[in-house]
C-alpha cells in the first residue's frame, strides 16, 4: 500500500516532552513515541513483545524505555532488550527487541512511516513554522481532506493541503479508517497566541461541521499489529554468517589517559546491535589479528560503540595495531557484541573494583546503574595518576575512589579495606590483570563474600594451557561421538564435526563457548568459571578431559 | 468482537463456569449469553428462557450450557478455623486466559505490586517446578518462592514467600501461600473467572485465610488493591485473547507455568478466549 511507504506526521514535537511516552496512532497502528535525553526520537510499536502490554504505560528513563509489566528495559534507538529483571544473571538474547518504525523530526512535527520511505518529509513550505493545535476528527481521512480543501480553497494533494492565500499548510494524519488528525502549520504573523486561537476556532468549527455530516465510519478497536519480527536484523551491516559481520568506521580517537586511547566506532551502514553493560566485541585489526574489547557505552548509546585501548609494551600486536596504525576514517570488521559478563542488578548496592585498563566493562556497568538510580561504589587501582582514565566521568556518576601507585603489600592492604564484607548482600564486580584479580578474589573470599556475589572478568588468560592427550566427547542431545586429538581443542573438534559452538576470546577468558558437562572429568584450563560452575561446565576452547570420555549437553 | 461460542468447544459443553457469589440474584452474562441468576442458586437464560445446569460450590453459583465435568475441590475450605470470604467481583476487558496467566505470574510483583508483593531490586524469579497432571486435568506449580515486602494484610516485614499454584480448570486458579501465622498451613486465594465474552470477564476472588486480626473490610481492601493494580495492565494487553502459538510472544524461563498453561489449552482443543496456534 502506498500509504505504508510515505511519511506521516504522528505528533507535534512539543507533544513528545522529556521523560514522557506519547501514545500516537497511524493507520490504526498504536505507536509509542518518546525522546531520549540525548535527543534521539523513538517511534516503536506500542506493545511489549513479551506479554503484549502497551509500552506507553512504561517509563522513559531518558535512555531506555522500561515496560510497566515486568520491568524489561529497551534501548533508545534500537529497541533492543538490555535487561530482564526476572533473570538478573542472564544477558538477554539479542533477538529480543521491539518493533521500531522510521522517524524524522522536521518543521515542529514528528514524522513516521509503516515502512522505510524513499525520501524525506520535505514537501512543504518551510516558511510555515507555527505549529497549530492538532485537531482530531471522527471521520475518514479522505472526507476530512475534502472538507478542509473546500474551506481553505485548496485542492488536496493526497492528504496534504496548502491554503490558497499561502498562510497555512495542513496534513491529515490517518490515525485510522475513521479517525483523522488535522495537523497544521501556519506562516507566523505577529502575535502567535492570537493567531493560534484564530486557527483553533476555525478548525474546531470545521470539525463540528464534518462530524455532523460525515458518514459514520465503524471505528476499529482492533489495533493493526504485525506479528513479532522474526529474529534479529541489525540492518545487514556486513557479510552474513561471518564471525565479524559488522563494519565499523573509526569516527574519533581521543587520548583519555597516559597511553590510553578511546575509539568511537560508527556503523558503515544500518544499525548496530544493542550492547548490554559488560559486553565486548571482537575487532579484526590490521595484521590479521582479532582482539576483544569491552564496550564503554552507557544505556541508550546505540548509534556507536566506544572502546578504550591501552598501549601494552608487551603487546602481541592488538594494542600496537590500534594505537599506531588505525586512523580516523578507517573501517574495521567486528563481531556482534557478546555479553559473558552480565550486570546483575538484584542487590541493594554494587561494588566495582578495577585494575588499570580493566575498568572498561565496569564503566559501562556504572553508567547503567547510575541511570537506573541504583547505588554503587567504584574503586580504580592504577600505577600512576596519569592512568586514571574516565576519572571525571566516574566521579560524576557516583562514589569513586582512585588508588594510585601502591606497592604490592600496600595494594593488598587497600584491597582488604575496599573488599570489606558488606552488612547487606552486595554484588561485587572485578576486572583487571590476572595477578590483581587473583588477589581480589582471594581477599573477597577471606572477607566472607559469597562466591555467587563475586563476578569477574579476566582480560587475558595467562595460565599456560596444555593440549596434550587425546580423548572423546559424546554429545548427549546430538547422539554424536567426536574424537579430540592431541593438540586440538574441543571447540575445534566440535566444529570439525559440524557442531556449531559460539566462541569469542578462545583463551578461556570470556565464557562464550561454555557448555554443560553431564559425565566425565573435565581438566579445567579456563579462568572464567567459578568453582561451582566447574562442577558441571567446561570452556570448550581451552579445557580438556582427564577422563577418557566427556559427555556434553549438546 | 465476541463471536458466538463454537458448539464443539469444550468450554461450552464440558465445564462449569462461575456466574455469581452464592445468594446473589443478578442479571449477568455467560459466554456471550445474557442469563439470570436467582437467589436460590438457579440459573436461566434471560427473558424467561431455558434453565441451565447449576450448582453451588466454594461460595459461588456455577452454571453450564452443557453436561459439565465434576467441579474441582478445594479441601482447605472445609477447615473450621478459617476466614473464608468473597473478596471482590471485578469486570475486566480481557480474556479469561489472560487473567489466569497474570495470576500465575510472579515476575510482575516488583513492578505492578511494588512495595506489597515485591520490590526492586529483588526481582529474580527463582527456578520452580510445574507439571500438568493429565489424570486430574490440572496444572500444579510448586517450589515457587518470591521475596515480598508485605505478602498479606497480616505481614509486618519482607520475607521470601512460598507459593503453590494450581490450575484445576482453564478459567480458575488457586494459590496456596504459606501463612504468616502458622507456617505449616496455607492461606488460600482463588481466582474464578467468569467469561462474559471472549474478551470480557468478571473476576471473582475468594479468600480463605488464617487471620485473627484484620476485619473483613481490611482483608478485602488488600485484595482489591492488588487487583486494581493488575486491571490496567490486563486491559492494555494485546491481543486480548491469549495466543497459543509459542512464537506469538516471547516467553522466558520464569514463564514456565504460562508455557504449560498455553500448551494445556492447545491440547484440550480450547477455543474460547484464545487464538489457536496456526489460526
Amino acid at each position: 500500500m502506498a500509504s505504508e511507504r510515505q511519511w506521516w506526521p504522528v505528533a507535534a514535537s512539543d507533544e513528545v516532552v522529556p521523560r514522557h511516552v506519547f501514545q500516537a496512532t497511524l493507520l490504526d497502528r498504536p505507536l509509542a513515541v518518546w525522546r531520549a535525553d540525548d535527543g534521539t526520537l523513538n517511534v516503536w510499536e506500542d506493545r511489549c513483545l513479551h506479554r503484549g502490554v502497551r509500552l506507553t504505560l512504561g517509563t522513559n528513563d531518558g535512555a531506555e524505555l522500561i515496560c510497566r509489566y515486568h520491568g524489561w528495559r529497551y534501548a533508545s534507538g534500537t529497541a533492543g532488550c538490555t535487561y530482564i529483571p526476572a533473570h538478573p544473571a542472564d544477558a538477554p538474547a539479542q533477538t529480543i527487541h521491539n518493533r521500531i518504525f522510521p522517524v524524522r523530526e522536521a518543521f515542529g512535527l514528528v514524522w513516521s512511516a509503516a515502512e522505510a520511505p524513499a525520501g524525506e518529509p520535505s514537501r512543504f513550505d518551510p516558511a510555515a513554522t507555527l505549529v497549530l493545535r492538532p485537531m482530531p476528527v471522527a471521520a475518514a481521512p479522505a472526507d476530512v481532506a475534502a472538507a478542509l480543501g473546500a474551506e481553505i480553497g485548496a485542492a488536496p494533494a493526497g492528504l496534504h493541503l496548502a491554503a490558497a492565500d499561502g498562510t497555512a499548510e495542513y496534513f491529515i494524519q490517518a490515525a485510522g479508517a475513521g479517525r483523522s488528525i488535522i495537523r497544521g502549520l501556519a506562516v507566523p504573523e505577529g502575535a502567535a497566541l492570537a493567531q493560534l486561537a484564530r486557527h483553533n476556532a476555525a478548525l474546531s468549527g470545521l470539525r463540528d461541521a464534518i462530524e455532523a455530516t460525515a458518514p459514520p465510519v465503524a471505528i476499529s478497536t482492533a489495533p493493526a499489529l504485525a506479528p513479532a519480527p522474526p529474529g534479529y536484523d541489525p540492518g545487514a551491516p556486513g557479510e552474513a554468517g561471518r564471525a565479524t559481520p559488522l563494519r565499523l568506521r573509526v569516527a574519533e580517537r581521543t587520548t583519555v589517559a597516559d597511553g590510553i586511547v578511546q575509539f568511537r566506532l560508527t556503523p558503515v551502514s544500518g544499525q548496530l546491535p544493542t550492547a548490554q553493560p559488560g559486553a565486548h566485541i571482537d575487532l579484526a585489526l590490521p595484521g590479521g589479528i582479532t582482539r576483544q574489547y569491552s564496550l564503554l557505552n552507557g544505556p541508550g548509546e546505540t548509534a556507536h560503540y566506544a572502546i578504550a585501548v591501552k598501549r601494552d609494551p608487551a603487546s602481541r600486536g592488538g594494542s600496537a595495531a590500534l594505537h599506531d596504525r588505525v586512523r580516523v576514517g578507517d573501517v574495521l570488521a567486528a563481531s556482534r557484541p557478546h555479553n559473558s559478563f552480565p550486570l546483575r542488578r538484584d542487590a541493594v548496592a554494587t561494588r566495582f573494583v578495577a585494575g588499570g585498563i580493566g575498568l572498561t566493562p565496569l564503566v559501562a556497568m556504572a553508567r547503567a546503574l547510575a541511570r537506573a538510580g541504583a547505588p554503587f561504589a567504584f574503586h580504580h587501582f592504577v600505577r600512576t595518576e596519569g592512568e586514571l582514565a574516565f576519572r571525571k566521568t566516574l566521579a560524576a556518576l557516583g562514589p569513586y575512589t582512585p588508588h594510585v601507585g601502591h606497592a604490592p603489600a600496600a595494594a593488598e592492604a587497600a584491597l582488604n579495606t575496599v573488599l570489606a564484607a558488606p552488612e547487606t548482600p552486595q554484588n561485587l564486580y572485578l576486572c583487571g590483570p590476572p595477578a590483581m584479580l587473583d588477589a581480589a578474589r582471594r581477599i573477597a573470599a577471606a572477607n566472607g563474600w559469597p562466591e555467587a556475589r563475586v563476578h569477574f572478568e579476566y582480560f587475558a588468560n595467562e595460565m599456560p594451557a596444555t593440549r596434550a592427550g587425546a580423548f572423546t566427547v559424546a554429545l548427549a542431545r546430538s547422539a554424536l561421538t567426536v574424537p579430540v586429538r592431541e593438540g586440538e581443542t574441543i571447540l575445534a573438534a566440535l566444529r570439525g564435526a559440524g557442531v556449531p559452538v559460539e566462541s569469542s576470546c578462545e583463551q578461556g577468558a570470556c565464557g562464550t563457548c561454555v557448555v554443560r558437562v553431564l559425565e566425565g572429568m573435565p581438566l579445567h584450563q579456563d579462568v572464567c568459571l567459578s568453582a561451582a560452575e566447574r562442577e558441571d561446565h567446561i570452556a570448550t576452547c581451552v579445557s580438556r578431559a582427564s577422563s577418557a570420555r566427556l559427555v556434553l549437553d549438546l | 468482537m465476541d463471536r458466538p461460542p463454537p458448539a464443539h468447544d469444550p468450554a461450552v459443553t464440558d465445564r462449569w463456569h462461575v456466574v455469581a457469589p452464592a445468594g446473589t440474584a443478578c442479571a449477568t452474562t455467560l459466554l456471550g449469553e445474557p442469563i439470570e441468576v436467582c437467589a436460590d442458586g438457579s440459573v436461566r437464560v434471560a427473558g424467561g428462557g431455558a434453565a441451565l445446569a447449576a450448582c453451588n460450590a466454594h461460595g459461588y453459583v456455577w452454571a453450564s450450557f452443557g453436561t459439565p465435568l465434576a467441579l474441582f475441590d478445594i479441601a482447605e475450605l472445609a477447615e473450621p478455623d478459617r476466614r473464608t470470604l468473597h473478596a471482590a467481583s471485578i469486570g475486566v476487558a480481557t480474556s479469561a486466559p489472560r487473567a489466569i496467566e497474570n495470576f500465575l505470574d510472579m515476575g510482575h510483583f516488583p513492578f505492578v505490586h511494588d512495595g506489597i508483593l515485591g520490590a526492586e531490586p529483588f526481582t529474580e524469579v527463582k527456578d520452580y517446578d510445574v507439571a500438568l497432571d493429565e489424570a486430574a486435568g490440572e496444572i500444579l506449580a510448586t517450589r515457587c518462592r518470591f521475596f515480598q515486602p508485605m505478602a498479606a494484610a497480616t505481614s509486618s516485614g519482607g520475607a521470601d514467600v512460598d507459593y503453590i499454584y494450581r490450575v484445576p480448570h482453564p478459567f480458575c486458579a488457586v494459590l496456596y501461600k504459606s501463612s504468616g501465622l502458622d507456617p505449616s498451613r496455607n492461606d488460600v486465594i482463588a481466582l474464578f473467572v467468569q467469561p462474559t465474552g471472549e474478551e470480557s470477564v468478571i473476576a471473582h476472588m475468594l479468600l480463605s485465610l488464617l487471620d485473627d486480626n484484620n476485619d473483613d473490610a481490611a482483608i478485602r481492601r488488600f485484595q482489591q488493591t492488588i487487583f486494581a493494580q493488575d486491571k490496567p495492565i490486563l486491559e492494555s494487553q494485546w491481543p486480548r485473547r491469549l495466543p497459543l502459538d509459542p512464537r506469538a510472544e516471547t516467553p522466558i524461563r520464569a514463564d514456565k507455568s504460562s508455557i504449560v498453561y498455553r500448551r494445556w489449552l492447545a491440547a484440550l482443543g480450547w477455543r474460547y478466549g484464545v487464538i489457536p496456534a496456526g489460526g
